[in-house]
């Protein structure tokens, strides 16, 4: 088996190879039997929210507070808490239904999306992958200024797509 | 019991809370401060800050700093703004300037320095056209004053503070044209870092700025690669097209107080340069003088508020308003905080820097 490229500490951000060797990433299978919670933080650091705002337990840091968080995904319900929650927009939510994938993410810029909207999706290093549709945004006040943008594009796409082009302010 | 106040020069997460613990335990407290306003750095973070619960994370910055003086305003603290402690005598006497305008000296039974950090500089040719600035200084405009440095932007340094920078500069609405870094791998967490890479911004390791140009203020930018030696190499020059450059290249302690106060110092690269020693209590090396925060070395907010708990804690106990059990008690507490923050690949660093300044505070 070749070692997989290793990116996050040379282009910021890490490869899919990174991200399956560190095992938090679900697999095509479980992508396509439910929605299923995607965490790309693979750097130990003194960070927490995501176990502190899950409501189910499902997210594990533990003590020490630099442990890399683990997911049980039995008890994960995909609610979505712990998207706004993270400081370092690091979750999304993935699901496969036939032709078309969606996804759940946080959106920090101006100007917000609106559902309807026709934007391109993007990788880990911005590049555009493919088309995709706004479809919802959740602005609820506990999300503290964190939107959480939903978005359907073509699932062949799903494990490579994690958020979208930014527009002109 | 003394009548003389503690006094805390600096308004900061390490000095607010430092006041708050000192007010809590009963002890006369003043807090000063140069800025109109207190919070120190964390009223320009307007990102949800790293680390646990207890220190706030998933919070904004900004709000945690409007927190903390919620806090100290409740307790009734004596925080005096726009003054700026510009002395301090071996007799604990401490000089402040208010408003610029009228000048006068405060005794204090115990002094908590809580000054932060300065930002360092890189100079190189053009360095001091209008447009090059320091990240710092890039984040005040866009955060405090609301007003865009400019449209496109070059960031020199890829640490946290430069990757943070960036990302808040691209939400106001600028252009991130590229992060270079010297080193042969970025510095920054991966996920400050995988939110810039996500928007497109690309980062050039090995690559350091070689110059800058333009007329009446920065037009242009030339990266160049780097060897091993970090010495450019030919042939690699590009030039980008800019308006602004941030240099994230770093923070050291501000130790002139600290200095002034006869507190020894040493050199920690890993803790950002010259630092006064300090013990387990932060206490320095003038026993009646604490050193906490960034000013004892540059760390993050949430350490920097674990550091003046404890200060407060063990000056208040040092002036009789905490028994040895509670003083015991609560510095037991803060610094199992203060451990369980600095593990991991970032925070063992520290540690292990922390731990060195220990021992020699120690063997003095
Ligand atoms: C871009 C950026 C992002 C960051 N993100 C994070 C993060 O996500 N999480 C985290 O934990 N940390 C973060 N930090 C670090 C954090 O902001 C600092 O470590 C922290 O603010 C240090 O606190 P402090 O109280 O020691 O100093 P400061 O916050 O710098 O406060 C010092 C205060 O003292 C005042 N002062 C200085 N000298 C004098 C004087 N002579 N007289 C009177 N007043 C004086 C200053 O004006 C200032 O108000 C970030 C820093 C930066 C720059
Ligand atoms: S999606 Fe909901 S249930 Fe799943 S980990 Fe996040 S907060 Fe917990
Ligand atoms: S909250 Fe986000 S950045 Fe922090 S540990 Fe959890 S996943 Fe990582």
């Amino acid at each position: 088996m070749n070692v997989p490229e290793r990116t996050l500490k040379t282009k910021g951000a890490p490869s899919l190879g990174e991200l399956e060797a560190a095992g938090m990433l679900p697999g095509l299978e479980d992508l396509k039997a439910r929605a299923c919670l995607c965490i790309e933080c693979v750097e130990e650091i003194p960070c927490n929210p995501c176990e502190t705002s899950c409501p189910r337990g499902a997210i594990r840091v533990g003590s020490p507070i630099t442990n890399l968080p683990a997911l049980d995904r039995d008890k994960c319900t995909a609610c979505g808490l712990c998207i706004p929650a993270c400081p370092g927009i690091a979750i999304t939510i993935k699901r496969v239904e036939g032709e078309k994938a969606t996804i759940r993410f946080p959106w920090e810029y101006l100007p917000r999306p609106e559902a309807g909207d026709e934007v391109r999706m993007v990788d880990r290093l911005g590049r555009v992958v493919c088309p995709g549709r706004v479809t919802g945004v959740n602005e609820a006040a506990r999300n503290d200024r964190t939107a959480v943008v939903t978005a359907e594009f073509a699932s062949e796409h799903v494990l490579s797509v994690v958020s979208m082009q930014r527009g002109p302010r | 019991m003394a009548d003389k106040p503690v006094v805390v020069v600096g308004a900061g997460p390490a000095g607010l809370c430092a006041a708050i613990e000192l007010k809590k335990a009963g002890a006369p407290v003043v807090l000063l401060d140069e800025n109109d306003k207190p919070g120190g750095q964390l009223f320009k973070q307007i990102h949800k800050f790293f680390g646990s619960r207890e220190h706030k994370a998933g919070t904004r910055g900004f709000d945690i700093g409007t927190g903390l003086l919620d806090e100290s305003l409740r307790l009734g603290i004596d925080v005096r703004l726009k003054t700026e402690v510009v002395g301090v005598d071996p007799g604990l006497r401490v000089w402040a300037v208010e408003d610029r305008g009228r000048s006068y000296l405060l005794e204090a039974s115990r002094l908590v320095i809580a000054t932060g950090a300065t930002e360092n500089a890189l100079s190189f040719p053009g360095w001091t056209l209008p447009g090059v600035m320091t990240a710092g200084c890039a984040q005040t405009l866009v955060n405090v004053y609301r007003v865009l440095p400019g449209k496109r932007v070059l960031i020199i340094g890829s640490g946290n503070v430069g990757v943070i920078v960036g990302y808040q500069l691209m939400q106001a609405g600028a252009e991130v044209v590229g992060v270079v870094e010297a080193a042969p791998t970025l510095g920054g967490y991966g996920v400050h870092t995988a939110k810039l890479a996500r928007a497109g911004v690309p980062f050039h390791v090995r690559t350091t700025v070689a110059r800058a140009e333009g007329g009446e203020s920065l037009e242009r930018a030339t990266i160049v690669g780097l060897d091993d030696s970090f010495k450019p190499l030919p042939g690699t020059e590009r030039t980008l097209e800019v308006d602004t450059i941030c240099l994230a290249v770093g923070l050291t302690p501000s130790v002139e107080l600290p200095s002034l106060a006869g507190c020894a110092t040493t050199y920690v690269p890993e803790l950002g340069g010259r630092m006064p020693l300090h013990d387990e209590y932060m206490r320095s090396s003038v026993e009646e003088v604490y050193v906490v925060g960034d000013t004892a070395g540059v760390e993050e907010a949430s350490t920097a508020m674990e550091e003046g708990r404890l200060a407060g804690i063990h000056a208040a106990w040092s002036l009789g308003y905490l028994d040895d059990a509670a003083m015991e008690a609560g510095a037991a507490e803060t610094r199992r905080r203060l451990d369980a923050l600095r593990q991991g690949v970032f925070g063992k660093k520290r540690f292990d820097a922390k731990s060195r300044v220990l021992e020699e505070s120690h063997n003095r």
